[in-house]
């Protein structure tokens, strides 16, 4: 699928971020690069700050954290911008569909701004439930869905938002374990269709070794 | 470092100041304005120098020993058995189906307006109330009313009765809202594992954690059933009557020197209210001390059958009468002719509503504007603060929740004449707005304190989520949250407006008499004769806080009907 609004080939670079908690630091320095299409895996216990990692770099990290260093998209330094700026997507363990809004309006809320007018947004959603065998879907409750349906719906929305780069902060950990290759198939299948660098935290080695990609240790020890 | 650790949000950083000002400066400025006049100063008046007059002639009264000892045994024997009953109840009959049945049933409880429940008590209760009306002349043999004072009796029970139909509910609903944050399962389920019946395990394990939750909210039951007006004056005796109506009525009074000697009973009154908490909070170490001894030495308890069926009976009876109370309200507003003892009229007529229609229009229409602007006004406010907080990840501490509730600790007849004072010389007295903003003074608090908790409780994960797709603050506020929060948001506004339509002293005094609520009617009228009319405003009084909870509950429920996620519970 060509979620991506604007097709963007840019690499993500973090030079020397840390994560640190009342002056001890929990992650880095951290130097890594993840190239369009690649998927990288960072591996660690969990409290280990890896989640907070992953806020840093989308711009949401709890301020009783502190991050430093520098987060590169392309071009571009994100770590001063604002996140709503940053387009950077992330799905997190739960997939936090907004359960006031039906599964079309979840993705319509991810939808930018600058595809207009009704008819347009409501083919661009219809393109992408079809596009992942949930045709029909479209003015379903969410809390009606299954975890795995839901899943790829989260999935969908963080895509049609036109990220430049994906985090996943686990992602996979809390569907059983028959559903968890399959949507994670689903993912990283996306993910490097749209080119986009992405980012997994875990602490599942099969979640590593289905991203084939590199592979860090982060936290303490 | 990460802008998001930076503060944003330009307005919403001054919203805390703002609402803290917009309640602490007409308190303060409310009480220097009561306490200048109390010693003597009042330049409007004729008093400009500072001296004593006025307390050796308050010190000297011939009412005031009366009026003190009415105050603290009814005030103070409401709020022991408002919070003895709660805690029987509550350490007897959790888990049981009463208990589940009853804490539905709060929400009407806690929404009808104190003076409604006074006059519907009244109603119930007196020798010509609809009670003796049912058991007669079958059972009591009466067919005049018994020469008895029940109602303004000179102890002042049925103010403390009344007091505690009020005040109970709203102890209960605070003590509910405590067991969660208490763990009050987890500590049970240990304490039932290591053999303690269910009732002494509740008050060994859970109620230490839970007293210490609803400090706060006694302390505001023991300063309000110390001040109560509107109550007082349809339930206590005239002659004299409790201090704060007493006050009042000096307040009132065509003789403007009594000015002086109103003021100074207004800072009694703050004393008194001051020094019965202390004089609780003393009683409190005492009964902890007490308590630890009782905790560690190793009694088990039984069952608690007898417990459960005594707090729950006396828990239920109180429901009873409070229903009952509203009920009557209407039965007399739509009597024609009622003939003691009947039990019921004899026929139904509208002749109260029709021909008070005009005046009923007007004190609604008044009561709405004020409790909508109220109630919308505190909303914004709250919400502002909440998301300012959350916005600026600020802590909340416990300075702040003591400000939070200053409004409800300090009498308000100890500062509202000092606010129309002040008022007044400000010109802004007898206005709308200043009548609003003296609602606001005790709208806040409460609506403050029940969206609190669904705001903090609310995952912060949506809003980061929500961002990272791509949304500005704003955005996530109006789209994310206000959406997921609807109900608590239209409670939170209900329980506003409830508190508004219930406001007595406010209007009064801020108002400056210009303004005409179902409130100030229902009071007048009370002293009066015909309990047709005062059924009247008394009803609409206690509906209409009932229909906005109402529309709170059905609002969401409408518009959320396909969404299972966010229907309720229960």
């Amino acid at each position: 699928m060509s979620a991506a609004l604007e097709s963007y080939q840019g690499s993500l670079v973090l030079r020397g971020v840390e994560i640190s908690l009342a002056e001890r630091r929990l992650i880095g320095p951290l130097n890594l690069s993840v190239a369009p299409g690649e998927i990288v895996t960072l591996m660690g216990p969990s409290g280990c700050g890896k989640s907070s990692l992953l806020g840093y770099l989308c711009g949401t990290l709890d301020p009783a954290f502190r991050g430093a260093g520098q987060v590169m998209l392309g071009a571009d330094e994100i770590s001063t911008l604002l996140p709503e700026r940053r387009r950077v997507g992330i799905l997190f363990q739960d997939d936090l569909l907004f359960p006031h809004l039906s599964v079309a309006d979840n993705l319509a809320f991810g939808l930018p701004a600058s595809v207009r007018g009704r008819p347009a947004r409501r083919a661009r959603i219809e393109a992408a439930l079809i596009e992942a065998d949930l045709e029909g879907f479209a003015d379903r409750d969410p809390a009606t869905l299954s975890g795995g349906q839901r899943a790829r719906i989260a999935l969908l929305r963080t895509l049609l938002s036109a990220p430049r780069a994906l985090l996943l902060d686990e992602p996979f950990s809390k569907l059983d374990a028959r559903l968890r290759d399959r949507v994670r198939r689903f993912v990283f299948e996306h993910a490097r269709r749209n080119a986009l660098p992405s980012l997994l935290v875990t602490h599942d080695p099969a979640d590593a070794q289905a991203a084939g990609g590199k592979v860090f240790e982060v936290g303490p020890g | 470092m990460s802008r998001a650790g930076t503060p944003r949000g330009g307005v919403l950083r001054h919203a805390p100041g703002l609402t803290l000002g917009l309640f602490l400066v007409p308190i303060a400025a409310g009480l220097v304005g009561t306490w200048l006049p109390a010693f003597g100063y009042l330049p409007a008046l004729g008093g400009t120098s500072l001296g004593f007059e006025s307390w050796r002639a308050l010190l000297n009264h011939t009412s005031l020993p009366g009026a003190m000892r009415l105050t603290l045994t009814s005030g103070i024997l409401a709020s022991a058995l408002s919070l003895a009953l709660v805690i029987a109840f509550v350490a007897s009959c959790h888990g049981t189906r009463l208990y589940r049945r009853l804490r539905r049933a709060l929400t009407p409880l806690l929404a009808v307006p104190h003076v409604a429940m006074a006059i519907g008590l009244a109603f119930l209760i007196a020798p010509s109330g609809w009670l003796a009306r049912l058991i007669s002349p079958w059972a009591s043999g009466w067919t005049t009313p018994p020469d008895v004072a029940i109602v303004n009796d000179p102890y002042g029970l049925a103010l403390a009765f009344g007091l505690v139909v009020k005040e109970m509910p709203y102890l209960l609903l605070m003590t509910m809202a405590a067991l969660g944050q208490a763990q009050a399962d987890q500590r049970m389920a240990v304490a039932r594992a290591l053999g303690y019946g269910p009732v002494v395990g509740w008050l060994k394990t859970v109620l230490p954690a839970v007293y210490a939750q609803i400090r706060l909210p006694v302390y505001a039951v023991i300063a309000y059933s110390l001040s109560v007006v509107d109550m007082a004056m349809v339930l206590a005796p005239a002659t004299p009557p409790p201090l704060a109506v007493l006050i009042l009525r000096w307040f009132n009074d065509p003789d403007l020197s009594l000015r002086f000697l109103a003021a100074a009973g207004a800072v009694l009154q703050l004393f008194t209210v001051i020094l019965a908490i202390a004089a609780w909070n003393l009683s409190e170490r005492v009964v902890m001390r007490l308590g630890r001894r009782w905790i560690v030495e190793g009694w088990r308890g039984g069952g608690g059958g007898l417990a459960r069926h005594m707090a729950g009976g006396a828990m239920s009876l109180l429901y009873a009468v409070a229903g009952l109370s509203v009920a009557v309200l209407g039965i007399w507003s739509l009597a024609g002719r009622w003939r003691y003892p009947g039990a019921f009229p004899a026929d139904i007529s509208f002749g109260a509503w029709t021909r008070h229609l005009h005046d009923l229009l007007w004190a609604t229409s008044t009561t709405l504007i004020v409790g909508l602007a109220a109630a919308g006004l505190a909303l914004a406010l709250a919400l502002a603060c909440l998301e300012n907080e959350r916005r600026r990840a600020l802590r909340t501490t416990n300075r702040a929740l003591w400000l939070l509730y200053t409004p409800l600790l300090v009498p308000q007849v100890a500062f509202l004449f000092g606010f129309q004072v002040i008022a007044v010389r400000a010109g802004i007295d007898g206005t709308w707005g200043t009548l609003i903003w003296s609602h606001v003074l005790f709208v806040l608090p409460y609506v403050f304190l029940s969206l609190a908790e669904p705001y903090r409780a609310l995952d912060e994960r949506y809003a980061r989520a929500a961002m990272c797709l791509g949304a500005t603050p704003n955005r996530v506020f109006w789209r994310v949250k206000v959406p997921m929060l609807l109900r608590p948001i239209l409670i939170a506004f209900a329980i506003g407006f409830a508190i508004s339509v219930a406001q007595y002293l406010p209007t009064v005094f801020a108002g400056g008499g210009r303004f005409v609520t179902l409130t100030t009617e229902a009071v007048a009228l009370s002293g009066g004769g015909d309990r047709r009319v005062v059924g009247v405003f008394a009803f609409v009084q206690a509906a209409l806080p009932l229909l906005a909870f109402a529309a709170a509950f059905a609002v969401p429920a409408w518009i959320f009907r396909h969404r299972h996620a966010l229907r309720l519970p229960s």
